[in-house]
């Protein structure tokens, strides 16, 4: 069965509660139509469930989320993914500020661009490895203080001179690693980082996870891969290790 | 020491740490002041020297550790508390019952009755989530991986005891401790660490943290050292890699950013529990507090520039924040001001020292106060303050498994119940002097406070009489 929520007029904190009820209830199947800024949907949700966003949902969609599967077929806010555990987030479209904020497990596929501190402080846990990926631009701060997980950026759609990313890109990086398909100006990046060729590990792990994005949002996997990635790392797994005096 | 054929103290690598005298059989050790110092300057202290010659070697951040230990006024001790003579009669507390129940959480403006067919009369006003706490002192956010899971173990089994509250801080809570879920604050810091949702369920009360009173506006580091298995775990990131908090939360650059995640908080814990935003004492705390309580908050936490840390540079600590007496009067009168005190508990932390220090803060307006040194203390800490090494001698802010077993969670929360047991019979014969029965006369009541050796501004601001004028 699947619960349809016409979201017209409907504050988020009844909408969320009629989702995490039904959710309880045994429902799996959520399709939420009209939506305009209800915030927090699929936030701290730990079943498996589907939910469809017709319209733009509001800020921290999928916030402390663990599982379930979230389609937005519009553009998505500020704050998507923040702290989010498991799960997938597919954005049919651009999505704002800050998003996959501290994120440390699932997937988050946007197909256009990504605002300022995309992926902040996004870390990983062993096998738990949050991912990424952007299909056009991302602002200032993308990857700052990332200390885990796989950000992709390719930078599809681009105007002519418009760099792939923003400046202080992966400042304070410390843990993970951004893909970014094309070149980025040596200026923009933060001293914590350094430019690397991708090896044949990168690129089974690159194929992998682009070749799901592609069928998410029906691409040419081979089109994608025939321009050149190059791999942003940390320098060090303690940039301020000798900050101070002991 | 090295053991030879006599024992030869290495005087330059004693700390002070008292745990040689404590343990000798024979109490045959003291620690005495070196005597071989710095040529005497009442300008330049032999630490300020000793500083700038570790800074000309490393180059580097001075780092400390405990809370600032400079000789600023504490206000505490220049506030004296009322007792009744004569004219109303003291209650004497040991035949008497006091009321030490604090309910932590946001208040309705007004309550609201109906009375149902049978002619009972029932609540209609619906009442958001409280906490219950059998003694008005909750135990001070101390991470797992600053202070080790013994510590942890300890104050969380005294806080079930005792009825009242342990902090998780920064670095998640280990799984073992779980079932304690009742008698935890969970804290969401930036970095996140070890933040999920069953985690925040795994709760009485959600803190987001902002600020720190030893070190306002500036993050934390962790160092990778310190990040064992156990604690990678807890924290979910990966063994030997720092730990970084950033200074800000990158999702709050303003209040209503603040109100955002309060409210994700909350439906992440489907309005269940009380959200807290602890925030450092600063110029400006009694409007940032204000904006924290229209933010949505149902609890403030103030912690003032005598709060302790782990770790933090040595010029933050010393010079940043104001001191909690005044930050406390600050905010209880502007949210009184307002008309929003009652829509949240206003916790006092940072440079609680004794039961005095607990009963002058209830008067100023604190509905309870937290205690972090005060705790580590009757668990052994010597305040060395040397937790940063992560070589504490008292298995408290270490790592080393060598060290950790030092404290025996057994021993350690029994003495942290203790201490809290010898602390609310004072607060009972202070309310009994004070001619009340109950912590809810005594809250706010600055009329039974009165200063002494303070200038008129200071007393102005902390709203109290000077000594010597009556009613």
């Amino acid at each position: 069965m699947v619960m349809r929520i016409d979201c017209k007029g409907l504050y988020y904190r009844k909408q969320n509660k009629i989702i995490r009820n039904a959710a309880e209830e045994g429902e799996t199947e959520f399709i939420l139509d009209n939506a305009n800024g209800q915030r927090y949907i699929g936030s701290g949700i730990s079943k498996k469930i589907k939910i469809t966003v017709n319209g733009v949902p509001g800020n921290d969609l999928a916030m402390f989320m663990n599982g379930p599967t979230i389609i937005v077929n519009a553009n998505a806010q500020d704050g998507v993914a923040n702290t989010m555990n498991a799960g997938e987030l597919i954005v049919h479209g651009s999505a704002g500020d800050v998003i996959g904020y501290g994120m440390r497990g699932g997937k988050l596929y946007v197909q256009g661009n990504v605002g300022y501190r995309a992926g902040i402080h996004a870390k990983e846990y062993k096998k738990q490895v949050p991912i990424i990926i952007a299909g056009g631009v991302a602002g200032d701060f993308c990857g700052e203080y990332m200390a885990g997980g796989i950000l992709v950026l390719l930078g599809l759609n681009r105007s002519e001179g418009e760099p792939i990313a923003g400046n202080y890109l992966g400042t304070g990086m410390h843990g993970g690693v951004i893909y970014i398909r094309g070149e980025v100006d040596e200026y923009t990046l933060g001293k914590e980082v350094s430019v690397l060729p991708l090896d044949s590990k990168d690129m089974k792990v690159l194929t992998k996870h682009l070749k799901e994005y592609c069928g998410h949002f029906g691409l040419d996997l081979d089109e994608i891969m025939a321009e050149p990635f190059i791999k942003l790392q940390p320098v060090s797994s303690r940039p301020y290790g000798s900050l101070y005096a002991y | 020491m090295h053991f030879t054929d006599r024992v030869v103290p290495e005087h330059k690598l004693c700390v002070a740490c008292q745990r040689c005298v404590t343990y000798c059989p024979e109490h045959a050790i003291t620690v005495t002041k070196n005597e071989l110092a710095y040529k005497e300057n009442a300008n330049w202290s032999p630490e300020l020297r000793k500083n700038i010659l570790k800074q000309a070697e490393t180059g580097g951040i001075l780092l400390v550790g405990m809370g600032n230990p400079r000789d600023y006024p504490i206000l505490w001790d220049h506030l004296l508390i009322d007792a009744c003579q004569v004219t109303n009669p003291s209650i004497d507390p040991l035949r008497e019952p006091m009321e030490l129940r604090t309910f932590l959480g946001r208040k309705p403006d007004r309550l609201e009755f109906v009375e149902r067919d049978d002619g009972e009369i029932d609540l209609a006003t619906e009442i958001e989530p409280q906490v219950r706490l059998d003694v008005p002192v909750i135990f001070g956010a101390m991470s797992y991986g600053a202070v080790s899971l013994n510590v942890h173990r300890s104050l969380v089994m005294a806080a079930a005891r005792s009825g009242t509250l342990m902090n998780t801080g920064e670095g998640g809570l280990h799984r073992e401790l779980y079932p304690y879920a009742g008698n935890v604050i969970v804290q969401v810091a930036s970095g996140r660490f070890g933040v999920h949702s069953e985690y925040l369920n795994t709760s009485a009360m959600v803190e987001i943290k902002i600020g720190q009173g030893a070190k306002p506006g500036i993050g934390g580091h962790l160092p990778g050292e310190k990040v064992d298995e156990d604690i990678s775990k807890t924290r979910m990131i990966p063994v030997g890699s720092d730990a970084i908090s950033p200074a800000p939360h990158h999702d709050i650059y303003s209040i209503e950013d603040l109100s955002q995640l309060i409210y994700a908080i909350k439906e992440a814990t489907d309005y269940e529990k009380p959200v807290s935003v602890k925030i450092s004492a600063v110029h400006n705390v009694a409007a940032i507090a204000s904006g924290i309580v229209r933010a949505g908050a149902d609890v403030v936490t103030i912690d003032g520039f005598r709060g302790g840390t782990g770790a933090a540079p040595m010029v933050i600590r010393d010079n940043v924040g104001i001191p909690i007496e005044l930050a406390l009067a600050a905010v209880d009168q502007r949210l009184r001001d307002e008309g929003i005190r009652n829509n949240a508990s206003i916790i006092c932390a940072g440079g609680i020292r004794s039961s005095g220090d607990m009963a002058k803060a209830i008067a100023l307006g604190a509905d309870a106060v937290v205690i972090g040194t005060a705790a580590l203390v009757a668990m052994g800490c010597r305040i060395c303050q040397k937790c940063y090494t992560g070589n504490c001698a008292w298995g408290i802010a270490t790592q080393r498994p060598e060290l950790v077993r030092r404290l025996d969670p057994q021993v350690g929360s029994a003495r942290l119940s203790n201490l809290l047991t010898a602390w609310s019979l004072e607060l009972k014969e202070i309310l009994g002097s004070l001619g009340v029965n109950s912590i809810e006369s005594l809250r706010g009541s600055r009329e039974r406070l009165r200063g002494v050796g303070l200038d008129s501004q200071t007393l102005e601001l902390l709203g109290v009489k000077p000594a010597g004028v009556g009613q």
